[in-house]
């Protein structure tokens, strides 16, 4: 009932906004007009063909910077529809039911892809391969499939069990996943592109970047990725949490792990990061439940070194800093001081996978910051079999960016090996738009917080008359 | 302040804002807490010889997540006795002197109708209203609608009540007729002193499409109700309006049909009602809704400088005619303002599949928009083709903004011509047929 209340508000937008902002392009004004008349397996199917990962993203989407960041009810100042919640409304009616609303097609079409990493962008470019009639093969290096929603998302946020339904899901559509399966080392990249038509890669990001400092190798020292996987795999009771803990970052993630040490029983937790509050890579809203749990913030500081007793974690060198004229951040001296804690998270990035990709493909181009170089598109590399996607390609951005990338290149893989012009399927709500699917949220994702500024800029100008209609 | 008193047919009342004759006309208690939530006046429920209802008895149109915006019942007049009903109104009637209460009649005789309108008057009614309307139940023994809908029959009726009646005579009339003012000229024929509209009218809300019984269901069964809620209301105002603009009718009227607020009443004000009658409003929120409506009319009338009522009703009666008597030239088009506007393309969609494809989605840049509005940056916004825009309306109609999109008169220079004078010039061979879309 709530749900409907909800989506009766919706006002079913045309070429909506929302659809705009979703980087799998789903048709978010359709799938909410099927909640508010009761056809709720309507709408999860209307989710799920544009984003196999509908489920988990209804979950862990940044919504606010994304579909609900763009409704248009802001500028009537009404409350935007909880476009994410409703997703999840629907989402969860077919899971809790068992019911399929994907079906594989009837006719395949004979030719074979391998999809390499089984996490968002593989799910997502898997998916869509096999909806279009390809036979799918993906090769995971883990134990489950799912990748960073199985293994490394907050678990208030999102539990592995429905990351690992949404991998079923693709099995349904005719998709073989093989767990435990390394590529370049236990099937070559040779190999690969000889017993299959085309290659997507969606490896993701790889381990979590080092600080680099004295005493990072201690015990209590851990790489905040892996403390949420624990989170994952171990009973919670048996995790071992610290009494002070200290995140190391201004990321998501570092919110995620700070936030998840209050919930494991953390007296007093401790977010460093060595710029300043607005500088933050954590979204405000991430930002405010970290606030929310009493974590502690220490802003323009950075570690010098780990502190221990026989081998053991008990606090941490910090610096002040401060940044240059040239931009440069430094270390303000002799403003060294001790923090006294038992457990150091480190959330300061991931690395790329480049070598690892090298060393799978030798002749694919990489480019300076660590990404395989390719076709905004179509996800094509300079090998023209070769696809990518996802974290490994944009260098790390969000689950749904992934999915997206995924379905962008399966299109890309499409085009390729149909040897014609496919394009992506345009929604309802935009049928009859200039410029059809390019405009639409797959191919140029808005960002609502990344235009804030802009639109306050262009109010102001419109209230000073320098706009006229 | 303006003075909401009023007197209609000679019925006198401190207010126009009347309860309607249905399920919260009932009793005396519920009359008690009309008229202390300050309702002036009250229509009790139809007195007749007793009947006995069905349980499972409404049923309702919800639309879009609002509730009721169509009501239905199959619920017949009073299941009291004549005995209890005419010693209650006697009994309210002591206690409230100044307000109307008006006993509503239905009944099967010459004798009976005399007996009982004799029976309102001993009771202290201060008058009584003919029930014609009652379309289900009543009207298979050839009372209610049945009566209504044949004139002839409700002119002799009403001739028998008239052969007695001291007090003022109100004949309700319902709306399932042709021509609802072949019905209103039969009681002014028989003088009546006034006419209430509108009645329900026939309906059948929905079908439950797990067991195919429709609602309000009786067992499984169910049966063709009456409708009225705030969805009847155009049909109201257009049966209010076409009696109150008839020569031959020219007799107070009190306006029924999905009143639920000041303005509602305000308008069949306009449209001639002396006084409104209310009940699915009622029903939907309870007595307590007068308040507003009391305070809302009272604050229209003195920013409108009217001092009472009778300043307002009939005002836009003489503004509604027939369609061939509207003025050819006018033409007005629609203009969007593009610094209020959302961007939801809801007039875009409208227009080009519902319309006449008078709006472009243009780039914003090209419009010297710059952003463009809404909150996607260089989004095609939508532009009217004012030369091509019929001014249908459609546009404003489905904007969720305010006064985002106006109409606005586009000066043709000619003068009015209406359509009887086009026929008359192109056959006189003056003008040629207009195109299309002209």
């Amino acid at each position: 009932m709530e749900a409907r209340v909800e989506a009766n508000r919706c006002l079913y937008c045309f070429d909506a906004p929302c659809i705009h902002a979703c980087p799998t392009g789903i048709d978010v004004p359709a799938f909410i007009r099927k909640i508010a008349g009761g056809n709720e397996i309507g709408a999860a199917k209307t989710i799920l063909e544009a984003n196999i990962l509908g489920a988990s993203c209804a979950r862990i989407c940044p919504t606010k910077v994304l579909c609900e960041g763009a409704c248009v009810l802001h500028d009537r100042d009404e409350k935007p529809i909880e476009i994410g919640r409703l997703q999840r409304h629907a989402t969860d009616f077919v899971n809790d039911r068992g019911i399929h609303v994907l079906k594989p097609p009837e006719k395949k079409n004979g030719k074979r892809v391998a999809v390499v990493g089984s996490g968002p962008a593989g799910l997502g470019c898997a998916a869509e391969l096999a909806q279009l009639g390809y036979q799918v093969t993906i090769f995971e290096k883990s134990k489950l499939p799912g990748g960073l929603n199985t293994y490394g998302i907050a678990y208030y946020k999102l539990k592995p069990q429905l990351s690992l339904n949404e991998a079923e899901l693709v099995k349904d559509l005719g998709v073989e996943i093989r767990c435990g399966v390394e590529v370049g080392r236990d099937i070559s990249g040779e190999e690969l592109q000889r017993d299959f038509h085309a290659v997507f890669l969606g490896l993701g990001l790889g381990d979590g970047n080092r600080l680099g400092i004295d005493g990072e190798n201690l015990p209590e020292c851990l790489d905040a990725l892996d403390f949420i996987e624990q989170i994952h795999t171990e009973p919670l009771h048996e995790i071992p949490v610290g009494h002070q803990v200290v995140v190391i970052g201004g990321g998501n993630t570092a919110i995620d792990a700070a936030t998840q040490s209050v919930r494991l029983g953390a007296k007093q937790v401790t977010m460093v990061y060595r710029r300043g509050e607005s500088q933050m890579s954590a979204y405000p809203f991430e930002f405010e439940k970290a606030k929310h749990d009493s974590v502690h913030f220490l802003f323009d500081s950075m570690p010098i070194s780990v502190i221990d007793i026989d081998g053991h974690v008990v606090g941490i060198r910090l610096a002040r800093t401060r940044m240059t004229a040239d931009g440069k951040l430094v270390m303000i001296p002799g403003s060294e001081f001790t923090h006294d804690c038992d457990m150091i998270l480190k959330a300061v990035g991931q690395e790329k996978q480049a070598e690892i990709m090298r060393g799978i493909f030798p002749k694919i181009a990489v480019g300076p910051d660590g990404v395989i170089t390719r076709d905004q598109l179509s996800g094509a590399t300079n090998i023209p079999n070769i696809f990518v996607g996802g974290d490994c390609a944009n260098g790390g951005r969000e689950v749904v960016n992934a999915v997206g990338e995924g379905k962008k290149a399966a299109h890309g893989i499409h085009t390729f090996l149909a040897g014609e012009r496919a394009s992506l399927p345009i929604q309802p709500s935009r049928l009859g738009v200039d410029g059809s699917a390019s405009g639409c949220g797959l191919h140029n994702p808005i960002r609502a917080h990344e235009l804030e500024a802009h639109w306050k800029a262009n109010r102001s100008a419109k209230n000073s008359g320098a706009h006229h209609g | 302040m303006a003075d909401l008193s009023v007197n209609f047919a000679g019925i006198r009342a401190p207010n126009p804002f009347w309860v309607a004759s249905g399920p919260p006309s009932n009793t005396a208690y519920q009359t008690h807490r009309a008229f202390e939530a300050g309702w002036g006046g009250l229509i009790w429920k139809t007195i007749g010889t007793p009947i006995v209802n069905v349980s499972s008895r409404y049923s309702a149109l919800d639309i879009g997540g609002q509730r009721m915006v169509g009501f239905n019942n199959i619920e017949l007049i009073s299941d009291r006795s004549p005995e209890v009903n005419f010693q209650e109104i006697a009994e309210v009637k002591k206690r409230w002197p100044n307000h109307a209460v008006i006993s509503s009649l239905m009944c099967e005789s010459r004798e009976q109708w005399h007996e009982f309108v004799r029976r309102s008057e001993d009771a202290g009614a201060d008058g009584i209203e003919l029930n014609y309307g009652c379309p289900h139940g009543m009207c298979e023994r050839g009372m209610g609608s049945a009566v209504g809908q044949q004139p002839l029959v409700a002119e002799r009726i009403t001739r028998w009540v008239m052969e007695v009646a001291k007090i003022p005579v109100i004949v309700k009339l319902t709306p399932n007729i042709t021509d609802i003012t072949a019905a209103a000229r039969a009681a002014k024929r028989a003088g009546a002193n006034a006419i209430s509209l509108i009645n329900t009218i026939n309906s059948i809300t929905n079908v439950n499409l797990d067991t195919f019984a429709s609602e309000p269901s009786v067992r499984g069964m169910s049966s063709h109700g009456g409708y009225c809620g705030p969805a009847v209301k155009p049909i109201a105002l257009n049966m209010v309006q076409s009696c109150a603009a008839d020569p031959e009718v020219r007799m107070p009227i009190s306006g029924i049909g999905g009143i639920s607020s000041w303005r509602d009443a305000a308008e069949f004000m306009a449209f001639g009602a002396g006084t409104v009658q209310v009940c699915t409003a009622i029903m939907h929120h309870g007595f307590r809704i007068v308040d507003d409506m009391i305070e809302g009319l009272n604050s229209y009338l003195d920013e409108k400088k009217m001092r009472s009522v009778d300043d307002l009703c009939g005002r836009a009666v003489a503004n509604v005619t027939t369609w061939e008597k509207l003025d050819l030239n006018f033409r007005q088009v629609a203009r969007i303002n593009h610094d209020t506007c959302i961007g939801c393309n809801l007039c875009y969609i409208a227009c080009e599949d519902g319309a006449h494809q008078c709006i472009d989605l243009l780039n914003p840049d090209s419009l010297g928009l710059d952003l463009g509005p809404g909150r996607v940056p260089h989004k095609h916004v939508p532009k009217v083709r004012e030369d091509d825009c019929v001014g249908c309306n459609l546009c404003t109609l489905v904007c969720p903004v305010d006064r985002c999109i106006t109409m606005v008169e586009v000066p043709t220079g000619k003068p009015p011509m209406t359509w009887v004078e086009y026929q008359a010039k192109v056959a006189s061979g003056e003008m040629k047929p207009l195109p299309p879309h002209h």
